[in-house]
């Protein structure tokens, strides 16, 4: 009986995409898509995570900089100190749940960490990334 | 007749003080820390979204003027170097909240103090550019701020005024990371 119940689970996790999932990471990625973006690509959003670039006050900083590479940990903003939640949806249920904020904190932060927003692409490999944490 | 003028001079103050605070009177006699510290942030949105990125500044912190200067949409885009844009509901209810209670409409002591010291001149755009702020920090040391690594910057307030977030910021609640005998 046990062995039926993992079967039709693990069935169903094939069957979503992605474990941790919730109705805005898929308006999201179905919005990217929209955008015209083809596959999402968690490697290439992990790879992107920790590129740095050169920030306004000549400091090299990434993605990681602030929210670092353990994803079920709090990070720090670099300049204020404030501590930042988790970004693992497993740690922190509150992640990727609102479209709208979302949005926004992908503009800020891709603004300072690279000093541009993020193409459809970027945020669809980075949404997907976080997704599989 | 010189009587008559003093108590001219003292009605003119008063209504003056009335005219400029928005907090009311009696509401602010019947706040005993009024003496010493200043209003907490009340507003869910404005503790929500300047609170995400930095220590949510109470509006008494700073004049009207330097609100008006901090909180439009240009000015955001490029906020202290970052991008901390929000739609225009969002920022709409965070400038008139922030305006309502800046420094010159309170009674509180600290507001009192920042609103005096800044009412000539240029707004400063950074509270630790106010004046009675750096007048009272300025005898802590560098090491003590900059080069402590839990403290780093003199903005960010909550990391020794351990009661900051309720608006009080008396020397009694200051606690300095690795310099807990200052």
């Amino acid at each position: 009986m046990n062995y039926l119940y993992a079967l039709i689970l693990s069935g169903l996790l094939a069957l979503s995409p992605v474990a941790s999932a919730t109705p805005a990471s898929d308006a999201l990625l179905a919005s990217y898509k929209a955008a015209g973006v083809i596959k999402a690509d968690a490697a290439t959003g992990k790879a992107n995570w920790t590129k740095e670039t050169r920030d306004a006050d000549g400091e090299m900083m990434s993605c990681s900089t602030c929210h670092g590479t353990d994803f079920s940990k709090s990070g720090k903003h670099h300049k204020t100190q404030k501590v930042i939640e988790p970004m693992s949806p497993r740690v922190n249920a509150e992640r990727f749940t609102d479209e709208k904020k979302v949005e926004k904190w992908f503009k800020r932060n891709c603004k300072d960490a690279w000093g541009r927003e993020c193409t459809a692409q970027e945020k669809a490999d980075f949404l997907t990334f976080f997704l599989a944490q | 007749m010189k009587m008559q003028f003093i108590s001219a001079a003292l009605l003119a103050v008063c209504i003056s003080q009335a005219a400029v605070a928005e907090e009311s009177l009696l509401w602010a006699l019947m706040t005993p820390l009024r003496q010493k510290e200043l209003v907490p942030v009340e507003n869910k949105l404005y503790k929500q979204e300047c609170g995400a990125c930095h220590f949510a500044y109470q509006p008494g912190l700073l004049p009207g003027k330097s609100w008006q200067k901090l909180l439009t949409h240009e000015a955001l885009l490029d906020h202290f170097g970052e991008d901390a844009d929000l739609d225009q509901e969002a920022l709409k209810e965070i400038y008139d909240y922030a305006l309502a209670n800046a420094a010159e409409k309170s009674y509180h002591k600290r507001s009192r103090k920042i609103a005096i010291s800044t009412a000539e001149g240029e707004p400063p755009l950074r509270i630790t550019e106010v004046r009675y702020i750096k007048r009272k920090h300025h005898d802590i040391p560098d090491k003590m701020i900059k080069g402590n690594k839990k403290v780093k910057s003199l903005s960010n307030c909550n990391a020794c005024h351990t009661e900051a977030a309720e608006g009080v910021f008396d020397e009694d609640a200051v606690s300095i990371p690795n310099y807990p005998k200052y």
